[in-house]
């Protein structure tokens, strides 16, 4: 009988050092039943849009505090994109001043989370969109 | 699809992935079309408590492996745990492995154990094949962080090393049986540690105690009396070696890597390899019909008489075991 788990794939792209958020978002998609691929601190776009690849995820979510994503996080679409894996829903969280979010979702990121987000809605996101896949 | 993936077309190799470990009917057909493709990987197992470090050194050993003149194309398969309360989990083995993150010949998937027990998932075997058939040389199996009866990966794995770390415990814990009787090769990680030297004591005293009697263990655990391989056991039995390695410096990497290469030859020269493919096939299939007959029964089992039967038993007016019988006499 088939199987499909939700895979998501959580990830620090730049240099920032501050994992807690992406470690509580990655326990409660856990706990809300998905399969999180944990990659850990300072990622390349490159190293982040391999591990999706290599691990065929639904979902990127990428954290950011360092103010870094308006170079970070269009290279990262644009990798998954040159892979092959356009159907990806990607979002954001960390730090992101509210004029740079318009342009952000423009480069398709599909949600952009901030401090206080509560991590249901999170994970009611992600399992709306797949479904809609 | 499968054209793609024997010509190094990663994205339908990860899609073939999927497919497989969905257990849908599209992957069991890609399984079939991929099996006659298969059988020259060398399968290696790497077992060990949590946190012994078994990612650590799958990433210095990966690295070792493709400094080999052949330059080999490595792939692994990581499991870890499923939540047995969620059915999510975390899947950390990658951020131990980083420096193969961008080496095109190597390739990466983390699996979920999917509340399978025995140390892997139900389709770790079907991903090795997967990879296999793909031409990958070696595919690496790292287990879930293994206690004591985690063994599944021996009918698996063509060579399968036990990772160890100082302190975990005396010579008592090292002459029961489970992981450590399964390995060819021991490995005692984290060797700067404190106690490493007491461990590799321990661990010796072991080997030398009855690797060969350890041998014919391993002999009756993957092939039942009432099933005998049916080529005869080597003549001259594999000894495991003891190596102390430091995996985050990777330091003794270099002797694991040629142990292994010396353990596929002797694998080979003995008619061993052969052997524990038979052994593997023997434990799929017997795994497979029982799971497929199993689904079958649940399947066609009146729910409601599953309940009443269930109840029965809680009021303990019928013991399990006649529960069984009515349950079965459909």
């Amino acid at each position: 009988m088939p199987n499909k788990k939700i895979r998501v794939l959580i990830a620090k792209p730049g240099l920032d050092g501050h994992d807690r958020g992406a470690k509580v978002i990655a326990r409660a998609l856990r706990d809300a039943g998905m399969e999180v691929i944990y990659t850990g601190l300072r990622q390349t776009p490159e190293m982040i849009a391999e591990a999706a690849l290599q691990e065929d995820v639904d979902v990127v979510g990428l954290s950011i505090l360092s103010g870094a994503h308006n170079a970070l996080v269009p290279q990262v679409i644009n990798k998954l994109k040159a892979n092959g894996q356009d159907n990806v829903f990607v979002f954001l969280g960390g730090i992101i001043p509210e004029t740079d979010i318009p342009q952000l979702l423009e480069q398709g990121v599909r949600k952009v989370y901030g401090p206080g987000t509560s991590t249901v809605q999170v994970s009611e996101d992600i399992c709306a969109a797949v479904a809609e896949r | 699809m499968i054209e793609d993936i024997r010509k190094g077309n990663r994205l339908a190799l990860s899609r073939v992935l999927s497919q497989v470990e969905s257990g849908s009917t599209a992957g069991s057909d890609l399984l079939e079309q991929l099996f006659p493709l298969t059988g020259h990987a060398h399968k290696i197992g790497i077992t060990g408590p949590p946190g012994a470090g078994k990612s650590t050194l799958v990433n210095a050993l990966i690295t070792s492996l493709r400094q080999l003149p052949a330059d080999p194309q490595v792939a692994v398969i990581a499991v870890d745990p499923t939540s047995p309360y969620s059915g999510g989990a975390i899947l950390g083995d990658r951020v131990r492995m980083l420096d193969l993150q961008s080496d095109p010949k190597v390739f990466i998937r983390s699996m979920a154990s999917r509340g399978a027990l025995g140390g892997l998932a139900l389709q770790t075997e079907a991903f090795s094949q997967v990879f296999d058939a793909a031409g990958y040389d070696f595919v690496l199996i790292e287990t879930v962080g293994a206690g004591q009866s985690e063994v599944d990966i021996v009918n698996l794995a063509h060579t399968t090393i036990v990772v160890d770390v100082p302190g975990l415990g005396d010579d008592i814990q090292s002459i029961k049986a489970g992981i450590l009787e399964i390995a060819d090769i021991l490995i005692i990680n984290k060797a700067d540690h404190p106690g490493a030297d007491q461990t590799l004591r321990n661990l010796r005293t072991m080997v030398e105690m009855g690797y060969q009697f350890s041998q014919s263990a391993k002999h009756r655990l993957q092939s039942p009396p009432s099933q005998p391989a049916s080529q005869p056991a080597p003549t001259t039995a594999w000894k495991p070696p003891i190596l102390k390695t430091i995996a985050v410096d990777s330091s003794g990497i270099e002797a694991l890597r040629s142990a292994i290469l010396k353990h596929a030859k002797w694998l080979k020269q003995t008619g061993e390899w052969e052997r524990k493919d038979e052994r593997n096939i023997r434990a799929t299939l017997a795994r497979q019909i029982s799971n497929l007959l199993f689904s079958n029964w649940q399947s066609q089992v009146d729910p409601a008489l599953m309940e009443t039967t269930i109840q029965t038993v809680i009021d303990r007016k019928k013991s399990p075991q006649d529960a069984i019988r009515s349950l079965l006499a459909l």
